[in-house]
Protein backbone atom coordinates (compact mmCIF):
# COMPACT_ATOMS: atom_id res chain seq x y z
CA UNK A 1 0.00 0.00 0.00
CA UNK A 2 2.79 2.71 1.11
CA UNK A 3 4.36 1.33 -2.09
CA UNK A 4 1.97 3.29 -4.15
CA UNK A 5 1.19 5.50 -2.27
CA UNK A 6 4.86 6.94 -2.26
CA UNK A 7 4.99 6.41 -5.92
CA UNK A 8 2.18 8.63 -6.41
CA UNK A 9 3.01 11.32 -4.51
CA UNK A 10 6.95 11.46 -6.57
CA UNK A 11 4.22 11.96 -9.61
CA UNK A 12 2.06 14.63 -7.97
CA UNK A 13 4.80 16.43 -6.63
CA UNK A 14 6.15 16.95 -9.69
CA UNK A 15 3.10 17.73 -11.84
CA UNK A 16 2.12 20.01 -9.14
CA UNK A 17 5.76 21.89 -8.72
CA UNK A 18 5.71 22.42 -12.93
CA UNK A 19 2.42 23.76 -12.70
CA UNK A 20 3.28 26.38 -10.00
CA UNK A 21 6.35 27.56 -11.94
CA UNK A 22 4.20 27.14 -15.58
CA UNK A 23 1.81 29.53 -14.00
CA UNK A 24 4.20 32.00 -13.24
CA UNK A 25 3.96 33.39 -16.50
CA UNK A 26 0.42 33.99 -16.43
CA UNK A 27 -0.22 37.47 -17.46
CA UNK A 28 3.62 37.78 -18.00
CA UNK A 29 4.07 35.84 -21.18
CA UNK A 30 6.43 37.05 -24.36
CA UNK A 31 3.17 37.26 -27.00
CA UNK A 32 -0.36 36.62 -25.82
CA UNK A 33 -0.87 33.34 -27.21
CA UNK A 34 2.25 31.99 -25.45
CA UNK A 35 0.46 33.17 -21.82
CA UNK A 36 -2.79 30.96 -23.14
CA UNK A 37 -0.64 28.17 -24.11
CA UNK A 38 1.98 27.54 -20.62
CA UNK A 39 -1.80 28.29 -18.40
CA UNK A 40 -3.01 25.10 -20.68
CA UNK A 41 0.08 22.99 -19.26
CA UNK A 42 -0.06 24.44 -16.34
CA UNK A 43 -3.49 23.29 -15.86
CA UNK A 44 -3.24 20.06 -16.89
CA UNK A 45 -0.04 19.82 -14.50
CA UNK A 46 -2.20 20.88 -12.06
CA UNK A 47 -5.16 19.00 -13.17
CA UNK A 48 -2.79 15.63 -12.67
CA UNK A 49 -1.33 16.51 -9.33
CA UNK A 50 -5.25 16.45 -8.06
CA UNK A 51 -5.69 13.20 -9.61
CA UNK A 52 -2.74 12.10 -8.09
CA UNK A 53 -3.20 13.43 -4.45
CA UNK A 54 -6.57 12.30 -4.55
CA UNK A 55 -5.59 8.79 -5.40
CA UNK A 56 -2.96 8.99 -2.48
CA UNK A 57 -5.01 10.30 -0.21
CA UNK A 58 -7.94 7.37 -0.86
CA UNK A 59 -5.13 5.02 0.15
CA UNK A 60 -3.65 6.75 2.70
CA UNK A 61 -7.61 7.04 4.27
CA UNK A 62 -7.60 8.82 7.69
CA UNK A 63 -8.14 12.46 6.84
CA UNK A 64 -6.19 13.05 4.18
CA UNK A 65 -6.91 14.91 1.14
CA UNK A 66 -5.54 16.37 -1.95
CA UNK A 67 -5.17 19.60 -0.70
CA UNK A 68 -3.78 18.30 2.89
CA UNK A 69 -0.73 16.82 0.39
CA UNK A 70 -0.36 19.96 -1.80
CA UNK A 71 -0.39 22.39 0.96
CA UNK A 72 0.45 21.36 4.50
CA UNK A 73 3.92 18.72 3.68
CA UNK A 74 6.81 20.63 4.06
CA UNK A 75 9.85 20.63 1.80
CA UNK A 76 11.76 17.85 2.80
CA UNK A 77 8.71 15.25 2.24
CA UNK A 78 8.30 16.69 -1.49
CA UNK A 79 9.49 13.93 -4.03
CA UNK A 80 9.99 15.81 -7.45
CA UNK A 81 12.67 15.75 -9.49
CA UNK A 82 14.74 18.99 -8.66
CA UNK A 83 14.57 19.86 -12.06
CA UNK A 84 10.80 20.98 -11.95
CA UNK A 85 11.99 23.40 -9.06
CA UNK A 86 13.97 25.36 -10.44
CA UNK A 87 13.71 29.25 -10.96
CA UNK A 88 12.82 30.34 -14.65
CA UNK A 89 16.15 31.44 -15.08
CA UNK A 90 19.84 30.26 -14.76
CA UNK A 91 21.59 28.67 -12.24
CA UNK A 92 21.52 31.42 -8.82
CA UNK A 93 21.24 31.03 -4.99
CA UNK A 94 17.85 30.61 -3.95
CA UNK A 95 17.24 34.02 -2.66
CA UNK A 96 18.89 35.95 -5.85
CA UNK A 97 16.15 37.57 -8.26
CA UNK A 98 16.40 37.82 -11.97
CA UNK A 99 14.15 37.85 -14.91
CA UNK A 100 12.81 34.75 -15.99
CA UNK A 101 13.85 33.66 -19.08
CA UNK A 102 11.35 31.99 -21.48
CA UNK A 103 13.91 29.62 -22.91
CA UNK A 104 14.85 27.91 -19.50
CA UNK A 105 10.89 27.39 -19.33
CA UNK A 106 11.23 25.70 -22.88
CA UNK A 107 14.07 23.69 -22.05
CA UNK A 108 12.50 22.35 -18.84
CA UNK A 109 9.19 21.68 -20.74
CA UNK A 110 10.74 20.06 -23.37
CA UNK A 111 13.00 17.45 -21.09
CA UNK A 112 9.90 16.53 -18.51
CA UNK A 113 7.28 16.33 -21.07
CA UNK A 114 10.06 13.89 -23.22
CA UNK A 115 10.00 11.79 -20.43
CA UNK A 116 6.83 11.83 -19.76
CA UNK A 117 5.11 10.67 -22.62
CA UNK A 118 6.89 7.40 -22.02
CA UNK A 119 6.19 7.32 -18.48
CA UNK A 120 2.68 7.75 -18.94
CA UNK A 121 2.39 4.90 -21.37
CA UNK A 122 3.86 2.58 -19.06
CA UNK A 123 1.99 3.64 -17.01
CA UNK A 124 -1.34 3.02 -18.68
CA UNK A 125 -0.29 -0.95 -17.75
CA UNK A 126 0.22 0.04 -14.48
CA UNK A 127 -1.57 -2.19 -12.04
CA UNK A 128 -3.66 0.39 -10.28
CA UNK A 129 -6.51 0.61 -12.36
CA UNK A 130 -6.80 4.17 -10.82
CA UNK A 131 -3.57 5.54 -11.95
CA UNK A 132 -3.46 3.65 -15.30
CA UNK A 133 -6.79 5.80 -16.09
CA UNK A 134 -4.53 9.07 -14.72
CA UNK A 135 -2.25 7.91 -16.98
CA UNK A 136 -4.02 7.42 -20.19
CA UNK A 137 -5.34 10.70 -19.58
CA UNK A 138 -1.82 12.10 -19.10
CA UNK A 139 -0.18 10.63 -21.53
CA UNK A 140 -2.47 13.15 -23.95
CA UNK A 141 -1.46 16.01 -22.13
CA UNK A 142 2.39 15.25 -22.09
CA UNK A 143 1.87 14.73 -25.98
CA UNK A 144 0.62 18.23 -26.18
CA UNK A 145 3.10 19.72 -24.18
CA UNK A 146 6.39 17.68 -25.79
CA UNK A 147 4.86 19.25 -29.30
CA UNK A 148 4.46 22.45 -27.45
CA UNK A 149 7.66 22.84 -26.23
CA UNK A 150 9.51 20.90 -29.25
CA UNK A 151 8.10 23.19 -31.31
CA UNK A 152 9.83 26.07 -29.60
CA UNK A 153 12.93 24.73 -28.36
CA UNK A 154 13.30 24.11 -32.78
CA UNK A 155 12.31 28.19 -33.20
CA UNK A 156 15.18 29.25 -30.36
CA UNK A 157 17.94 26.84 -31.17
CA UNK A 158 17.58 27.59 -35.16
CA UNK A 159 16.14 30.91 -34.94
CA UNK A 160 18.11 34.27 -34.11
CA UNK A 161 21.74 34.27 -32.47
CA UNK A 162 20.04 35.29 -29.09
CA UNK A 163 17.69 32.93 -29.11
CA UNK A 164 20.30 30.28 -29.96
CA UNK A 165 22.42 31.40 -27.30
CA UNK A 166 20.11 31.89 -24.65
CA UNK A 167 18.70 28.00 -25.64
CA UNK A 168 21.87 26.76 -25.46
CA UNK A 169 22.62 28.04 -21.99
CA UNK A 170 19.26 26.67 -20.63
CA UNK A 171 20.19 23.67 -21.87
CA UNK A 172 23.77 23.55 -21.16
CA UNK A 173 21.97 24.44 -17.32
CA UNK A 174 19.08 22.23 -16.91
CA UNK A 175 20.75 18.75 -19.09
CA UNK A 176 22.17 17.58 -15.39
CA UNK A 177 19.15 17.78 -13.74
CA UNK A 178 17.79 14.87 -15.95
CA UNK A 179 20.40 12.65 -14.65
CA UNK A 180 18.53 12.44 -11.79
CA UNK A 181 15.53 10.94 -13.95
CA UNK A 182 17.53 7.68 -14.30
CA UNK A 183 18.76 6.61 -10.59
CA UNK A 184 16.10 5.02 -9.50
CA UNK A 185 14.96 5.61 -6.10
CA UNK A 186 13.62 3.24 -3.10
CA UNK A 187 10.08 3.97 -4.41
CA UNK A 188 10.36 3.54 -7.68
CA UNK A 189 12.06 0.23 -7.47
CA UNK A 190 9.44 -0.94 -5.28
CA UNK A 191 6.24 0.70 -7.53
CA UNK A 192 8.29 -1.07 -10.50
CA UNK A 193 8.72 -4.65 -8.54
CA UNK A 194 4.73 -4.31 -7.27
CA UNK A 195 3.53 -3.51 -11.03
CA UNK A 196 2.55 -0.14 -9.53
CA UNK A 197 5.09 2.07 -11.11
CA UNK A 198 7.96 1.61 -14.13
CA UNK A 199 11.71 0.91 -14.00
CA UNK A 200 12.43 4.44 -15.49
CA UNK A 201 15.22 2.79 -16.80
CA UNK A 202 13.51 0.98 -19.45
CA UNK A 203 12.37 4.49 -20.67
CA UNK A 204 16.00 5.86 -21.31
CA UNK A 205 16.55 4.96 -24.54
CA UNK A 206 13.62 6.72 -25.91
CA UNK A 207 13.91 9.66 -23.98
CA UNK A 208 17.45 10.08 -25.56
CA UNK A 209 15.89 9.54 -28.85
CA UNK A 210 13.65 12.28 -28.50
CA UNK A 211 16.22 14.45 -27.22
CA UNK A 212 18.51 13.64 -29.46
CA UNK A 213 16.94 14.50 -32.51
CA UNK A 214 15.21 17.65 -31.10
CA UNK A 215 18.73 19.42 -30.35
CA UNK A 216 19.32 18.41 -33.97
CA UNK A 217 16.51 20.00 -35.51
CA UNK A 218 17.23 22.92 -32.89
CA UNK A 219 21.22 23.26 -33.75
CA UNK A 220 21.84 22.42 -29.97
CA UNK A 221 24.78 20.75 -28.35
CA UNK A 222 23.94 17.95 -25.82
CA UNK A 223 26.61 18.58 -23.51
CA UNK A 224 28.27 15.60 -21.06
CA UNK A 225 26.97 15.42 -17.83
CA UNK A 226 29.12 14.79 -14.71
CA UNK A 227 29.55 14.59 -11.34
CA UNK A 228 26.27 15.65 -8.59
CA UNK A 229 23.07 14.10 -9.62
CA UNK A 230 20.48 15.73 -7.84
CA UNK A 231 17.93 14.19 -5.43
CA UNK A 232 14.79 16.04 -5.25
CA UNK A 233 13.08 12.27 -5.57
CA UNK A 234 14.76 11.56 -2.56
CA UNK A 235 13.56 14.32 -0.36
CA UNK A 236 17.06 16.22 -0.84
CA UNK A 237 16.18 19.29 -2.97
CA UNK A 238 17.88 22.59 -4.00
CA UNK A 239 17.16 25.43 -2.39
CA UNK A 240 14.54 26.95 -4.79
CA UNK A 241 11.94 24.59 -3.33
CA UNK A 242 11.07 25.79 0.04
CA UNK A 243 10.80 29.72 -2.07
CA UNK A 244 8.03 28.06 -4.10
CA UNK A 245 6.17 26.08 -1.14
CA UNK A 246 6.44 28.79 1.05
CA UNK A 247 4.68 30.85 -1.52
CA UNK A 248 2.37 28.25 -2.90
CA UNK A 249 1.41 27.39 0.80
CA UNK A 250 1.14 30.20 2.34
CA UNK A 251 -2.78 30.84 2.32
CA UNK A 252 -3.49 27.76 3.15
CA UNK A 253 -1.61 27.77 5.96
CA UNK A 254 -2.66 30.79 7.44
CA UNK A 255 -5.92 29.59 7.50
CA UNK A 256 -5.65 25.81 8.53
CA UNK A 257 -9.37 25.89 9.89
CA UNK A 258 -10.52 28.19 6.33
CA UNK A 259 -12.66 26.39 3.90
CA UNK A 260 -12.10 27.37 0.10
CA UNK B 1 -14.31 42.22 -17.91
CA UNK B 2 -15.06 45.46 -19.07
CA UNK B 3 -14.48 48.61 -19.00
CA UNK B 4 -16.14 51.86 -18.48
CA UNK B 5 -14.87 52.16 -22.35
CA UNK B 6 -16.03 54.25 -24.83
CA UNK B 7 -17.26 57.41 -22.36
CA UNK B 8 -12.90 57.60 -22.06
CA UNK B 9 -11.59 59.43 -24.66
CA UNK B 10 -8.39 58.08 -25.31
CA UNK B 11 -5.20 60.94 -24.80
CA UNK B 12 -5.08 63.72 -27.03
CA UNK B 13 -9.01 62.86 -28.65
CA UNK B 14 -11.48 65.27 -29.03
CA UNK B 15 -14.56 64.06 -27.21
CA UNK B 16 -16.72 65.89 -29.39
CA UNK B 17 -18.31 63.28 -32.09
CA UNK B 18 -16.99 63.95 -35.62
CA UNK B 19 -19.90 65.47 -37.69
CA UNK B 20 -20.54 62.82 -40.87
CA UNK B 21 -21.10 65.55 -43.28
CA UNK B 22 -17.25 65.08 -44.73
CA UNK B 23 -18.94 61.50 -45.98
CA UNK B 24 -20.54 60.52 -49.51
CA UNK B 25 -24.03 61.38 -48.43
CA UNK B 26 -25.40 58.79 -50.50
CA UNK B 27 -23.18 55.76 -48.76
CA UNK B 28 -23.90 57.55 -45.44
CA UNK B 29 -27.65 57.51 -46.43
CA UNK B 30 -27.43 53.69 -46.96
CA UNK B 31 -25.45 53.16 -43.70
CA UNK B 32 -28.09 55.37 -41.86
CA UNK B 33 -30.45 53.36 -42.99
CA UNK B 34 -28.96 50.24 -42.20
CA UNK B 35 -28.42 51.52 -38.83
CA UNK B 36 -31.97 52.29 -38.47
CA UNK B 37 -32.95 48.99 -39.76
CA UNK B 38 -31.27 47.19 -36.96
CA UNK B 39 -28.61 45.75 -39.66
CA UNK B 40 -25.76 44.52 -39.18
CA UNK B 41 -22.23 46.12 -40.02
CA UNK B 42 -19.63 43.97 -41.84
CA UNK B 43 -15.86 44.31 -42.47
CA UNK B 44 -16.29 44.73 -45.84
CA UNK B 45 -19.09 47.41 -45.89
CA UNK B 46 -18.68 50.95 -46.23
CA UNK B 47 -18.51 52.79 -43.15
CA UNK B 48 -18.23 56.14 -41.94
CA UNK B 49 -14.79 57.27 -40.80
CA UNK B 50 -15.56 58.31 -37.26
CA UNK B 51 -18.01 55.15 -36.94
CA UNK B 52 -14.44 52.58 -38.01
CA UNK B 53 -12.45 55.12 -35.47
CA UNK B 54 -14.96 55.02 -32.50
CA UNK B 55 -15.19 51.41 -32.68
CA UNK B 56 -11.49 50.48 -32.80
CA UNK B 57 -11.08 52.49 -29.90
CA UNK B 58 -13.89 50.88 -27.91
CA UNK B 59 -12.78 47.73 -28.96
CA UNK B 60 -9.09 48.04 -28.42
CA UNK B 61 -9.45 49.46 -25.43
CA UNK B 62 -12.11 46.50 -24.03
CA UNK B 63 -8.94 44.37 -25.23
CA UNK B 64 -6.43 45.87 -23.15
CA UNK B 65 -8.78 45.84 -20.03
CA UNK B 66 -8.90 42.36 -20.34
CA UNK B 67 -5.05 42.14 -20.59
CA UNK B 68 -4.49 44.55 -18.11
CA UNK B 69 -6.91 42.65 -16.04
CA UNK B 70 -5.27 39.15 -15.96
CA UNK B 71 -2.58 40.87 -13.73
CA UNK B 72 -4.42 41.76 -10.65
CA UNK B 73 -6.40 38.24 -10.93
CA UNK B 74 -2.97 36.50 -11.55
CA UNK B 75 -2.02 38.14 -8.47
CA UNK B 76 -3.15 34.94 -6.38
CA UNK B 77 -2.35 32.25 -8.51
CA UNK B 78 0.59 30.96 -6.79
CA UNK B 79 -1.42 31.37 -3.90
CA UNK B 80 -4.77 29.62 -4.08
CA UNK B 81 -5.48 28.15 -1.91
CA UNK B 82 -6.25 24.67 -2.49
CA UNK B 83 -5.39 22.94 -6.02
CA UNK B 84 -9.37 23.38 -7.19
CA UNK B 85 -9.08 27.03 -6.89
CA UNK B 86 -6.18 27.67 -8.07
CA UNK B 87 -7.05 25.68 -11.31
CA UNK B 88 -10.36 27.51 -11.65
CA UNK B 89 -8.67 30.50 -11.42
CA UNK B 90 -5.58 29.53 -13.75
CA UNK B 91 -8.88 29.03 -16.57
CA UNK B 92 -10.73 32.25 -15.90
CA UNK B 93 -7.26 34.36 -16.08
CA UNK B 94 -6.61 32.25 -19.00
CA UNK B 95 -9.80 33.18 -20.49
CA UNK B 96 -9.27 36.79 -20.51
CA UNK B 97 -6.33 36.26 -22.08
CA UNK B 98 -8.45 34.50 -24.62
CA UNK B 99 -10.78 37.70 -24.78
CA UNK B 100 -7.93 39.54 -25.31
CA UNK B 101 -7.61 38.08 -28.15
CA UNK B 102 -10.64 37.55 -29.56
CA UNK B 103 -11.17 41.32 -29.72
CA UNK B 104 -7.70 42.33 -31.00
CA UNK B 105 -9.07 39.95 -33.86
CA UNK B 106 -12.09 41.55 -34.15
CA UNK B 107 -10.38 45.14 -34.16
CA UNK B 108 -7.99 44.27 -36.90
CA UNK B 109 -11.16 43.69 -38.93
CA UNK B 110 -11.41 47.18 -39.04
CA UNK B 111 -7.96 47.46 -40.48
CA UNK B 112 -5.95 48.67 -37.33
CA UNK B 113 -3.09 46.07 -36.47
CA UNK B 114 -2.63 44.23 -33.19
CA UNK B 115 0.71 45.76 -32.85
CA UNK B 116 -0.69 49.40 -33.56
CA UNK B 117 -2.70 48.47 -30.51
CA UNK B 118 -0.55 47.74 -28.53
CA UNK B 119 1.39 50.43 -29.06
CA UNK B 120 -1.38 52.36 -28.05
CA UNK B 121 -1.17 50.50 -24.90
CA UNK B 122 2.41 50.69 -23.86
CA UNK B 123 2.82 54.27 -24.59
CA UNK B 124 -0.16 55.51 -22.75
CA UNK B 125 -2.06 56.74 -25.32
CA UNK B 126 -5.18 54.03 -25.08
CA UNK B 127 -7.07 53.69 -21.82
CA UNK B 128 -8.11 50.48 -20.33
CA UNK B 129 -10.59 49.80 -17.29
CA UNK B 130 -9.74 51.89 -14.59
CA UNK B 131 -10.72 48.66 -11.88
CA UNK B 132 -7.97 47.41 -12.47
CA UNK B 133 -5.86 49.99 -11.33
CA UNK B 134 -6.81 48.90 -8.03
CA UNK B 135 -4.82 46.32 -6.01
CA UNK B 136 -5.79 42.86 -5.00
CA UNK B 137 -4.57 42.76 -1.29
CA UNK B 138 -6.39 39.19 -0.22
CA UNK B 139 -8.01 36.44 -1.78
CA UNK B 140 -11.54 37.35 -0.68
CA UNK B 141 -10.85 40.35 -3.88
CA UNK B 142 -10.68 37.27 -6.35
CA UNK B 143 -14.13 36.15 -6.18
CA UNK B 144 -15.41 39.67 -5.10
CA UNK B 145 -13.74 40.90 -8.62
CA UNK B 146 -15.36 37.19 -10.65
CA UNK B 147 -18.89 38.26 -8.13
CA UNK B 148 -18.82 42.19 -9.08
CA UNK B 149 -16.16 42.80 -11.93
CA UNK B 150 -17.01 40.21 -13.85
CA UNK B 151 -21.07 41.40 -12.90
CA UNK B 152 -20.54 44.81 -13.62
CA UNK B 153 -18.68 43.95 -17.14
CA UNK B 154 -21.55 41.41 -18.11
CA UNK B 155 -24.52 44.16 -17.85
CA UNK B 156 -21.96 46.14 -20.22
CA UNK B 157 -21.51 43.56 -22.43
CA UNK B 158 -24.69 42.05 -22.93
CA UNK B 159 -25.95 45.16 -24.77
CA UNK B 160 -22.97 44.87 -26.99
CA UNK B 161 -23.80 41.41 -28.36
CA UNK B 162 -26.37 43.51 -30.19
CA UNK B 163 -23.97 45.60 -31.39
CA UNK B 164 -24.35 47.27 -35.00
CA UNK B 165 -20.73 46.15 -35.77
CA UNK B 166 -20.67 41.92 -36.48
CA UNK B 167 -17.38 41.22 -35.55
CA UNK B 168 -17.81 42.88 -32.01
CA UNK B 169 -20.95 41.52 -31.64
CA UNK B 170 -20.24 38.11 -32.42
CA UNK B 171 -17.12 37.90 -30.19
CA UNK B 172 -19.32 39.60 -27.25
CA UNK B 173 -21.39 36.47 -27.40
CA UNK B 174 -18.78 34.12 -26.62
CA UNK B 175 -17.56 36.58 -24.15
CA UNK B 176 -20.20 37.28 -22.62
CA UNK B 177 -20.82 33.67 -21.57
CA UNK B 178 -17.28 33.19 -20.23
CA UNK B 179 -18.07 36.15 -17.97
CA UNK B 180 -21.35 35.19 -16.60
CA UNK B 181 -19.49 31.42 -16.11
CA UNK B 182 -16.41 34.08 -13.85
CA UNK B 183 -19.45 35.67 -12.26
CA UNK B 184 -20.93 32.29 -10.91
CA UNK B 185 -17.42 30.90 -9.95
CA UNK B 186 -16.53 34.36 -7.68
CA UNK B 187 -19.95 33.94 -6.42
CA UNK B 188 -19.48 30.46 -5.00
CA UNK B 189 -16.03 31.26 -3.87
CA UNK B 190 -17.44 33.68 -1.42
CA UNK B 191 -20.34 31.49 -0.36
CA UNK B 192 -18.01 29.06 0.69
CA UNK B 193 -15.69 31.39 2.27
CA UNK B 194 -18.91 32.93 4.35
CA UNK B 195 -19.47 29.30 5.43
CA UNK B 196 -15.75 29.43 6.97
CA UNK B 197 -14.25 30.75 9.64
CA UNK B 198 -14.31 34.41 11.32
CA UNK B 199 -11.44 35.92 9.88
CA UNK B 200 -12.32 34.47 5.98
CA UNK B 201 -15.95 36.17 7.12
CA UNK B 202 -14.35 39.44 7.57
CA UNK B 203 -11.65 38.87 4.50
CA UNK B 204 -14.50 39.39 2.47
CA UNK B 205 -16.30 41.84 4.09
CA UNK B 206 -13.59 43.94 3.77
CA UNK B 207 -13.30 43.11 -0.33
CA UNK B 208 -16.59 44.39 -0.70
CA UNK B 209 -16.08 47.64 0.95
CA UNK B 210 -12.85 47.95 -1.20
CA UNK B 211 -14.41 47.13 -4.35
CA UNK B 212 -18.25 48.12 -4.42
CA UNK B 213 -17.98 51.72 -5.31
CA UNK B 214 -15.38 51.16 -8.15
CA UNK B 215 -17.68 48.92 -9.55
CA UNK B 216 -20.20 51.21 -9.88
CA UNK B 217 -18.05 53.65 -11.43
CA UNK B 218 -17.40 50.83 -13.88
CA UNK B 219 -20.64 51.66 -15.92
CA UNK B 220 -19.04 55.34 -16.64
CA UNK B 221 -19.70 59.14 -15.68
CA UNK B 222 -23.30 60.16 -15.17
CA UNK B 223 -25.08 59.99 -18.31
CA UNK B 224 -25.45 63.90 -18.44
CA UNK B 225 -21.14 63.98 -18.89
CA UNK B 226 -21.00 61.27 -21.29
CA UNK B 227 -20.19 63.30 -24.40
CA UNK B 228 -19.69 60.24 -26.67
CA UNK B 229 -22.62 58.16 -25.50
CA UNK B 230 -25.44 59.86 -27.64
CA UNK B 231 -23.52 59.14 -30.90
CA UNK B 232 -22.97 55.94 -29.53
CA UNK B 233 -26.65 55.36 -29.04
CA UNK B 234 -27.74 56.56 -32.86
CA UNK B 235 -25.16 54.06 -34.31
CA UNK B 236 -26.19 51.24 -32.56
CA UNK B 237 -22.71 50.84 -30.70
CA UNK B 238 -24.16 51.66 -27.71
CA UNK B 239 -28.17 50.45 -26.31
CA UNK B 240 -28.56 51.34 -22.50
CA UNK B 241 -27.56 54.38 -20.70
CA UNK B 242 -24.61 54.46 -17.82
CA UNK B 243 -26.88 55.22 -15.39
CA UNK B 244 -29.54 52.78 -16.62
CA UNK B 245 -26.86 49.79 -16.40
CA UNK B 246 -25.42 51.26 -13.08
CA UNK B 247 -29.29 51.17 -11.90
CA UNK B 248 -29.54 47.44 -13.26
CA UNK B 249 -26.32 46.26 -11.02
CA UNK B 250 -27.63 47.57 -8.14
CA UNK B 251 -30.95 46.27 -8.38
CA UNK B 252 -29.15 42.98 -9.30
CA UNK B 253 -26.59 42.69 -6.76
CA UNK B 254 -28.43 44.18 -3.39
CA UNK B 255 -30.07 40.42 -2.96
CA UNK B 256 -26.99 38.80 -4.11
CA UNK B 257 -25.01 40.77 -1.24
CA UNK B 258 -28.25 39.62 1.50
CA UNK B 259 -27.76 35.59 0.45
CA UNK B 260 -24.04 35.94 0.66
CA UNK B 261 -24.42 38.00 4.35
CA UNK B 262 -22.55 40.90 3.39
CA UNK B 263 -23.06 44.52 3.56
CA UNK B 264 -22.66 46.85 0.86
CA UNK B 265 -21.24 49.93 1.99
CA UNK B 266 -23.16 52.78 1.14
CA UNK B 267 -25.46 54.25 3.68
CA UNK B 268 -27.67 55.55 1.03
CA UNK B 269 -28.62 52.30 -0.50
CA UNK B 270 -32.37 51.90 -0.12
CA UNK B 271 -35.32 50.60 -1.90
CA UNK B 272 -37.55 53.33 -3.37
CA UNK B 273 -41.05 52.38 -3.87
CA UNK B 274 -41.97 55.04 -5.90
CA UNK B 275 -39.13 54.22 -8.53
CA UNK B 276 -38.73 50.48 -7.62
CA UNK B 277 -35.12 50.96 -7.68
CA UNK B 278 -32.65 51.06 -5.21
CA UNK B 279 -31.24 54.33 -4.45
CA UNK B 280 -27.50 54.98 -3.98
CA UNK B 281 -25.08 57.56 -2.60
CA UNK B 282 -22.65 59.45 -4.60
CA UNK B 283 -20.31 57.86 -6.73
CA UNK B 284 -16.35 59.70 -6.07
CA UNK B 285 -15.80 60.84 -9.72
CA UNK B 286 -12.86 62.84 -8.60
CA UNK B 287 -11.23 59.60 -7.58
CA UNK B 288 -12.25 57.75 -10.55
CA UNK B 289 -11.00 60.55 -12.80
CA UNK B 290 -8.02 60.64 -11.27
CA UNK B 291 -7.33 57.11 -11.66
CA UNK B 292 -8.28 57.46 -15.39
CA UNK B 293 -5.86 59.60 -15.52
CA UNK B 294 -2.78 57.59 -14.32
CA UNK B 295 -2.56 58.38 -10.72
CA UNK B 296 -4.63 55.78 -9.51
CA UNK B 297 -3.13 53.72 -6.64
CA UNK B 298 -1.45 50.92 -9.85
CA UNK B 299 -1.92 52.35 -13.05
CA UNK B 300 1.71 52.59 -13.36
CA UNK B 301 2.64 48.76 -11.79
CA UNK B 302 0.28 47.75 -14.29
CA UNK B 303 1.29 49.69 -17.63
CA UNK B 304 4.95 48.98 -16.60
CA UNK B 305 4.45 45.19 -16.38
CA UNK B 306 2.68 45.07 -19.44
CA UNK B 307 5.31 46.69 -21.10
CA UNK B 308 7.96 44.84 -19.28
CA UNK B 309 6.43 41.51 -20.82
CA UNK B 310 6.26 42.73 -24.31
CA UNK B 311 9.57 43.95 -24.15
CA UNK B 312 11.53 41.11 -22.68
CA UNK B 313 9.27 38.83 -25.27
CA UNK B 314 10.69 40.85 -28.08
CA UNK B 315 13.76 37.86 -28.58
CA UNK B 316 11.10 35.50 -28.35
CA UNK B 317 9.14 36.87 -31.31
CA UNK B 318 12.08 37.55 -33.12
CA UNK B 319 13.31 33.87 -32.93
CA UNK B 320 9.68 32.67 -34.09
CA UNK B 321 9.96 35.38 -37.43
CA UNK B 322 13.86 34.26 -37.74
CA UNK B 323 12.61 30.52 -38.18
CA UNK B 324 9.76 30.99 -39.98
CA UNK B 325 11.88 32.82 -43.01
CA UNK B 326 14.62 30.03 -42.58
CA UNK B 327 11.43 27.94 -43.28
CA UNK B 328 10.37 29.19 -46.12
CA UNK B 329 13.46 30.15 -47.74
CA UNK B 330 14.29 25.90 -47.19
CA UNK B 331 10.70 25.12 -48.81
CA UNK B 332 11.52 27.67 -52.06
CA UNK B 333 14.85 25.90 -52.48
CA UNK B 334 13.36 22.60 -51.63
CA UNK B 335 11.19 22.95 -54.45
CA UNK B 336 13.64 24.99 -56.63
FE1 LIG C 1 -14.65 41.80 -20.71
FE1 LIG D 1 -13.07 38.89 -20.00
FE1 LIG E 1 -14.16 37.49 -16.79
Amino acid sequence: MSTAIDYLLHLADNAVVLGQRDAEWCGHGPILEEDLALANVSLDLIGQARLLYQRAATLMGGDATEDKLAYFRDAADFRNYTLLELPHHGPLVGYAASDRDYATTIVRNFLYSALMVHLWDALTRSSDSELAAIAAKSVKEATYHLHHSRDWLVRFGDGTDESHARAQAAVDHLMPYTEEFWASSPAETAAAEAGVGVDVRTLRAGWDALVNDAFAEATLTRPACRGYVTQGKLGLHSEHLSFLLGEMQSLARAHPNGCW
Amino acid sequence: MYTQSFNVPDKGQKTAAVTPSLEDPELMARFDARIDADGRIEPQDWMPEAYRKTLVRQISQHAHSEIVGMLPEGNWISRAPSLKRKAILIAKVQDEGGHGLYLYSAAETLGTSRDQMLDGLHSGRAKYSSIFNYPTLTWADVGVIGWLVDGAAIMNQIPLCRCSYGPYARAMVRVCKEESFHQRQGYEALLVMMKGTDEQKAMVQDAVNRWWWKCLAMFGPPDADSPNSAQGMRWGIKRISNDDLRQKFVDATVPQAKVLGVTLPDPDLKWNEARQHHDYGQIDWQEFWDTVDGNGPCNKERLSTRVKAHNDGQWVRDAAQAYARKQKERAIKEAA
